[in-house]
């Protein structure tokens, strides 16, 4: 399905994850391999602890494999690094910072002269369309205000990749939409490379270029799906008869992975 | 295009023209929730002055509250006032901030290593079960009879404590606050300084504002040996003549003291850390 022949983006090679919990080894991620193209829009769903935030985190060099190899560009992941922004379920704003000093503080780390920073900052903020907020600090925001400032923050600095562990799992129905649309817009403006944790199916399949499934106990790829829908992308879709049988796809997946998973936990 | 979240249900919900005051988890009028904080002390002093004035009473077991006001004019215009409130004041101030140099630093590595929380932990948890009283003679030993005395004693009291609820404050911030730093390129001391510390910043200082207040509760405990001024030992002198307009005089502005010291840390944090209000 995805034997590019250009070198991928992102390779995850084998990875497999233990944790060790009370001295006893808990098996994460059994062996993902997964290829990612160079600006590709990858969503990944399945059943809550299946492995999700642990894949996401060691693609961000915020945790290590304990087999396999995650490669960027071809080269090894050895932590973290500016190449990669990533955007957490909870708001992790610096909330001592106002809303610029937030998207600023990123930039801190780059050469750039100061105007172009301040240029740069200004760009995002009214990207993600917080204008008129600058020096709000993020008590004073709503929770999809907050999560535009995590977005623009980064993005900033020009990572080629962005991660995202279930960004929008904590807003209501509306904001959420809103937030998907202008995500789509802001990664068809600033070409990166999107993997997106999530727990909604609807969400996954309207942003992605593919849809990862992962099994659980231990974690695998279970399905792995071209969303071959047109872009750029409105809401209308989500009827269409394509995207309707990518869900009814996806969701039986999911089910019968829920359903074993239960059936493991009575035994 | 979203499953799991649900629409509020319509609750019908009628208006009663009285908000009752006995709603759980209500809001109720500012006003009435200040004025109920008066009302409560006000009914309490009124029946002190009843008992006192019926003679129910000895004023050597219980003085009349006229009594207590008039022993701390005394007390004001013999001087006596002033000279015992700053001698106690600068061993309060001198102790807690010996306590809170050596605390910070040691809460926060505390919190965010683990090797040496591991190494501390146990001992201090251990020492701040020991009663303080019980280590005025070493105190003396060691470091006399004079100011150092008492501040070792206030010192004591409060460090253990502290170094543990700092170490929580930093415990307690969001570990993707860290990680964002990690993810944004930032070395291990930057983190430190410019993430983990503002962030825990606003449960220091609310650390401060709570432990200050303990260091207060020890000041009779640490003049109660070989002090000649203080607050603590006007009390403890008065014991000896029987003097309960003296012992109540004192304790209730010690008490006074110690609210106010409590005001100040929490207006200051108000100020301080505007961003971590709530309010839009
Ligand atoms: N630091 C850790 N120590 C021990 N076990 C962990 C740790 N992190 C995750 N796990 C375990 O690894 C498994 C996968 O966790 P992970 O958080 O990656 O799941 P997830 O798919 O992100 O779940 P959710 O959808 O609920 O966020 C779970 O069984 C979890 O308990
Ligand atoms: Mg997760």
């Amino acid at each position: 399905m995805n034997q590019t022949l250009i070198k991928p983006k992102v390779a995850i090679d084998s990875v497999g994850k233990t944790f060790r919990v009370n001295a006893m080894p808990l098996v994460a991620i059994e062996r993902i391999d997964i290829n990612i193209r160079e600006n590709e829009f990858v969503s990944i769903v399945g059943t809550s602890g299946c492995g999700k935030s642990t894949l996401l985190n060691m693609v961000g060099g915020l945790d290590e494999p304990t087999s396999g190899e995650i490669r960027i560009d071809g080269v090894p992941v050895a932590g973290p690094g500016r190449n990669r922004g990533f955007v957490f379920q909870s708001y992790s704003l610096f909330e001592w910072m106002t809303v610029q000093t937030n998207i600023r503080f990123a930039l801190e780390k780059s050469t750039m002269a100061k105007a172009e920073k301040t240029e740069l900052v200004a760009h995002f903020i009214q990207a993600v369309g917080l204008s008129g907020f600058e020096n709000a600090y993020p008590r004073q925001l709503s929770g999809g205000m907050r999560q535009r400032v995590a977005i623009a923050r980064a993005l900033v600095y020009k990572p080629s990749i962005l991660l995202m562990d279930e960004p929008f799992g904590a807003l209501d129905a509306q904001t959420r939409g809103m937030m998907q649309e202008l995500l789509l817009k802001v990664w068809e403006d600033h070409k990166v490379t999107v993997l997106f944790v999530t727990h909604d199916v609807d969400e996954a399949i309207f942003l992605a270029d593919r849809v990862i499934v992962l099994a659980s106990r231990p974690g695998r790829v279970k399905k792995d799906m071209d969303i071959k829908l047109g872009r750029p992308r409105s809401f209308d879709i989500v009827t269409d008869a394509a995207f309707t049988a990518y869900k009814r796809e996806i969701f039986a997946d999911i089910r019968e992975e829920t359903l074993r998973v239960m059936a493991m936990e009575r035994a | 295009m979203n499953n799991h979240v649900h629409q509020p249900e319509a609750i019908p919900t009628r208006h009663k023209p009285k908000r009752d005051l006995l709603e759980l988890r209500q809001e109720i009028p500012s006003s009435i929730f200040s004025a109920a904080g008066f009302v409560v002390p006000a009914l309490l002093l009124f029946s002190w002055w009843l008992v006192t004035e019926l003679g129910f009473v000895r004023p050597l077991f219980l003085p009349s509250p006229q009594a207590v006001v008039m022993e701390g004019w005394r007390q004001l215009s013999e001087g006596v006032l002033v000279a015992d409130a700053s001698i106690s004041i600068y061993r309060i101030v001198v102790g807690w901030l010996a306590a809170t140099i050596v605390a910070v630093p040691i809460g926060i590595l505390m919190g965010n290593y683990r090797i040496i929380e591991g190494s501390l932990e146990p001992l201090i948890s251990t020492v701040r079960y020991m009663p303080v009283v019980a280590l005025i003679p070493l105190s003396i030993l060691w470091t006399g009879i004079g100011d150092a005395q008492k501040i070792l004693i206030l010192f004591l009291g409060t460090f253990f404590q502290q170094s543990l609820m700092i170490m929580d404050n930093v415990k307690n911030i969001d570990m993707n606050l860290i990680r964002a730093g990690q993810t944004l390129g930032f070395s291990n001391s930057e983190i430190l300084r410019r993430i983990i510390l503002p962030a825990a910043s606003p449960g220091i200082w609310d650390t401060f504002r709570i432990t200050i207040g303990w260091t207060w509760t020890y000041l009779v405990v640490a003049e109660l040996v070989a002090a000649s001024e203080g607050l603590g030992r006007r009390i403890m002198d008065a014991q000896r003549y029987l003097a309960t307009d003296t012992i109540l005089f004192g304790t209730l502005f010690i008490g006074l003291l110690g609210l106010l010291t409590d005001y100040v840390f929490k207006k200051s944090g108000q100020s301080l850390f505007r961003w971590n209000s709530q309010t839009r």
